[in-house]
């Protein structure tokens, strides 16, 4: 008689390689324009660095360059910001709220009309999958520019009777996972609100931030409403250091929030922090496993797994265990791993080098701790920077897989078996940014909501994003709200 | 000669079937639209969509000239090309089985007859019977049954399961194909349901449409159709067919199917011995993609022979 193993085998679906193999589908890339080099973007004109450096920025799937940005130090923040109070204190602070609506709208509408070459930049420079920037990160970031056009001209109404005003000069940080949809995030909210900004893109995605530079220029705003200064580290400190800024605005690492925290201790500074997150990702016995199966990919597998709030952690209740994470192995062979511009890719290239490196660490860590590693059998290109989705299954909540923010394809299975042990084991981690909650039962949704600990749940999907909907964390997956109304408060005062 | 079947066949235990989450379900379905299928992969797909269509003429008006110019058609896709592959089997009703068993003699093309008071199946039990067993004594490979909807929807689990059961026994080496007539069945927790009724009872394949009720075959149908084969398979190793039937009328749409076949169940169901098209209009319009993919350039619907 066969044993369960064997019959498990015998019954395998084989998913992997099929004899109706997809054609390579490339995304063209003759319609584009990247120059081969970047200037800051200061006071409505391209300048260079007062140092003259310039750093490459590369395409990570093929390790090629692509261009080279300029090195922003702290001489050229000092211009951005001066050039953005200038235009803060004689243009835009004294604009109708109406007229700066209509700056906006503009933007978003162009943003929209160069959608297609936008997404192509963004996948050359970032390494997503092109059917993500072309369906989620671009069309996304002219919504947010949209929805916060809308709320110029209507801050008394968002706050009655609370007399919202502008705050001045917003510093603003955003990390290399959503280039575009970063910089709209920040930029948007901060000019319906009547401030200016000086924004610096991720060294390693700079691109898309400078085509939205160009974008700008040709939308007739006002010269230094919006300045974008590229750089690594220094540049941003440079940011967080000027004193004639008035609020930070950050998404990235945990590690570097707390450095900014530290930093604005004490100063007149402002700031909202989106950080680091590790989200529990928890599936009922009576949930709608096949549906909750593609909730688990979407969950870790979106953008190779460098989202802040991914579905890192999966919790499966004992009763279906087996078979979800019998149907996670076959649905992990059908993601197709390769070069990010075809248009079937699921997971493209990881973001960076170093961060390719920290991701191969944790799995070698998680290896070493003990749970059972799993990857999908598929092929990766030689060249450049990729990682095949990895399972770690019978993780235990000490493991430090399931402990720390690893930012790529690698999802830690733990079991449950009552609802008290779910939530405990969900809130036991120093992150509280987001979950997500797979179950048939409305009341059960509602209970798992009041209790756990993070920002943004999802009830039967995961991953959704929206401008109306304000999006943050607890504990040291930061403060402050971005999206909706609630994402204009961070740039108010009453 | 029909062989009597001897395994005890039960109803399954539904408090173990997943609920079916229809907004999830559609997304999934969106994913496998955005594949892009181009050159030979576009190729290869759309001669195995062919290859998978049942031909089908289920009208009131049929006589048997249409009958006779649709068996031919089936053998003779479109001679004009090299490479083409005839399609899986032609289906009509009962009386006329046997004609197109003669017509198609010396092909692989099997005879598929509709049966069971289709498309309605308000009817009883004995005449069910015995209308599958007119298909089957003139020449039926396969036969397309209807489930009773009426009883399935009052909760009468047991009353459906018996009758395909039935049918299934009447079959003898036949192929039993069971419709379900998704259209009627108002949720996909139904589809899933009716699905595992009809598995259990024995169907070799589940069928979406009779093709007369509006919506016929739907994606995200197909899919929770797919997914409880891919749940049987997993606890029995037995495999099911699956065919959606009924608006399927375009290779783009044809392909989008595939790929959802090709990433549900994957390659051991890539073959018309697993997979269907109920379909009339389809096989047009795939010979003129694949013409176009010969050519470059699209032709007239006229260099097309309509039967």
């Amino acid at each position: 008689m066969a044993t369960t193993a064997e019959k498990k085998k015998q019954n395998s679906l084989g998913l992997g390689d099929s004899k109706w193999a997809y054609a390579a589908s490339p995304e063209s890339t003759s319609h584009i324009n990247i120059k081969p080099q970047y200037e800051l973007f200061i006071d409505g004109k391209f300048v260079k660095p007062s140092s003259g450096k310039y750093f490459d920025t590369i395409n990570p799937a093929t390790e090629e360059k692509l261009s080279s940005i300029a090195d922003a130090d702290e001489k050229d923040v000092d211009k951005a910001v001066k050039a953005a109070r200038k235009t803060y204190t004689n243009v835009w602070s004294k604009m109708p709220a109406k007229e700066r609506g209509k700056y906006i709208y503009r933007i978003a509408r162009l943003l929209q009309e160069r959608a297609r070459e936008f997404s192509v930049i963004e996948t050359l420079d970032g390494g997503k999958p092109i059917r993500e920037s072309r369906d989620i990160d671009i069309p996304l970031a002219a919504n947010h520019f949209f929805y916060y056009a809308g709320w110029a001209d209507k801050l008394e109404y968002a706050f009655p009777n609370r007399k919202p005003q502008s705050l001045g000069v917003a510093g603003q940080i955003i990390p290399w996972n959503f280039p575009l949809l970063m910089a709209a995030w920040k930029i948007a909210p901060a000019l319906a609100t009547g401030n200016t900004v000086v924004l610096k893109p991720a060294e390693t995605t700079s691109l898309t931030a400078l085509k939205l530079a160009e974008l700008i220029a040709d939308s007739g705003l006002p010269d230094g409403v919006v300045n974008i200064v590229t750089g690594a580290g220094r540049t941003g400190a440079a940011i967080v250091n000027h004193h004639d800024i008035d609020k930070i605005a950050f998404t990235g690492s945990t590690d570097v929030g707390k450095l900014i925290q530290k930093a604005i201790a004490g100063t007149k500074k402002k700031a909202t922090l989106e950080l680091g997150g590790k989200a529990a990702n928890i599936i009922f016995e009576d949930a709608p496993i096949d549906q909750a199966v593609e909730g688990i990919i979407n969950g870790i597998f979106f953008n190779q797994g460098h989202v802040c709030c991914a579905g890192s952690r999966l919790f499966v209740q004992e009763g279906v265990a087996d078979i979800v994470i019998r149907k996670l192995k076959d649905r992990l062979e059908t993601l197709i791993v390769g070069d990010p511009l075809d248009k079937n890719t699921d997971i493209g290239a990881i973001n960076s080098k170093a961060q390719l490196a920290t991701i191969n660490k944790y799995i070698e860590i998680g290896k070493k701790e003990g749970a059972d590693f799993y990857q999908s059998s598929c092929n990766i290109p030689k060249k450049g920077y990729f990682c095949k989705p990895t399972l770690f299954l019978n993780a235990s909540q000490s493991h430090r897989v399931v402990q720390e923010e690893i930012f790529g394809p690698v999802l830690t299975i733990q079991t449950f078996r009552t609802v008290e042990e779910v939530i405990e084991k969900a809130n036991n981690i120093p992150y509280g940014l987001s979950a997500g909650v797979w179950t048939d039962k409305g009341s059960k949704i509602f209970n798992m909501t009041s209790k756990l600990r993070a920002g943004v749940i999802w009830a039967n999907t995961y991953n959704k994003f929206d401008p109306t909907s304000p999006f943050g964390g607890y504990k040291e997956s930061g403060f402050g709200r971005e999206g909706g109304l609630h994402g204009l408060m961070g740039y108010l005062k009453f | 000669m029909r062989k009597q079947s001897t395994t005890i066949l039960t109803l399954p235990d539904f408090s173990k079937t997943p609920s079916i989450d229809q907004v999830g379900v559609e997304e999934r379905v969106a994913r496998f639209q955005t594949r892009s299928i181009k050159k030979e992969s576009k190729v290869q797909g759309l001669k195995l969509a062919l290859n998978m269509i049942d031909l089908t003429t289920l009208e009131g008006k049929d006589t048997e000239g249409k009958v006779k110019q649709l068996c031919y058609k089936a053998a003779h896709l479109h001679d004009v090309m090299q490479g083409i592959p005839t399609v899986a089997a032609v289906c009509v009703y009962p009386t006329f089985v046997k004609l197109a068993k003669r017509c198609l003699e010396g092909t692989n093309i099997k005879v598929a007859s509709v049966a069971t008071a289709f498309p309605s199946g308000q009817s009883t039990r004995k005449v069910k019977i015995s209308d599958t067993h007119f298909a089957v004594d003139n020449g039926a490979d396969e036969v397309d049954m209807v489930i009773s909807r009426g009883e399935f929807l009052e909760g009468n689990y047991s009353y459906v399961f018996d009758e395909i059961a039935a049918v299934k026994q009447a079959c003898g080496t036949a192929r039993l194909k069971v419709i379900l007539e998704t259209g009627e069945l108002s949720t996909l927790d139904n589809v899933r349901r009716a699905s595992e009724i009809a598995i259990y009872a024995g169907a070799d394949f589940i069928k979406t449409s009779t093709g007369k009720i509006s919506p016929a075959a739907t994606q995200p149908v197909t899919l929770v159709m797919l997914e409880t084969i891919r749940d049987y398979y997993y606890k029995t190793g037995k495999m099911v067919g699956m065919k959606p039937a009924g608006g399927i009328s375009t290779a783009k749409i044809a392909l989008q199917y595939l790929v959802m076949l090709r990433e549900t169940l994957g390659d051991k169901w890539l073959s018309n011995e697993w997979y269907r098209f109920g379909a009339s209009s389809l096989a047009n319009d795939i010979l003129m993609q694949l013409q176009k993919e010969q050519d470059g350039v699209y032709q007239s619907g006229d260099y097309f022979s309509k039967d």
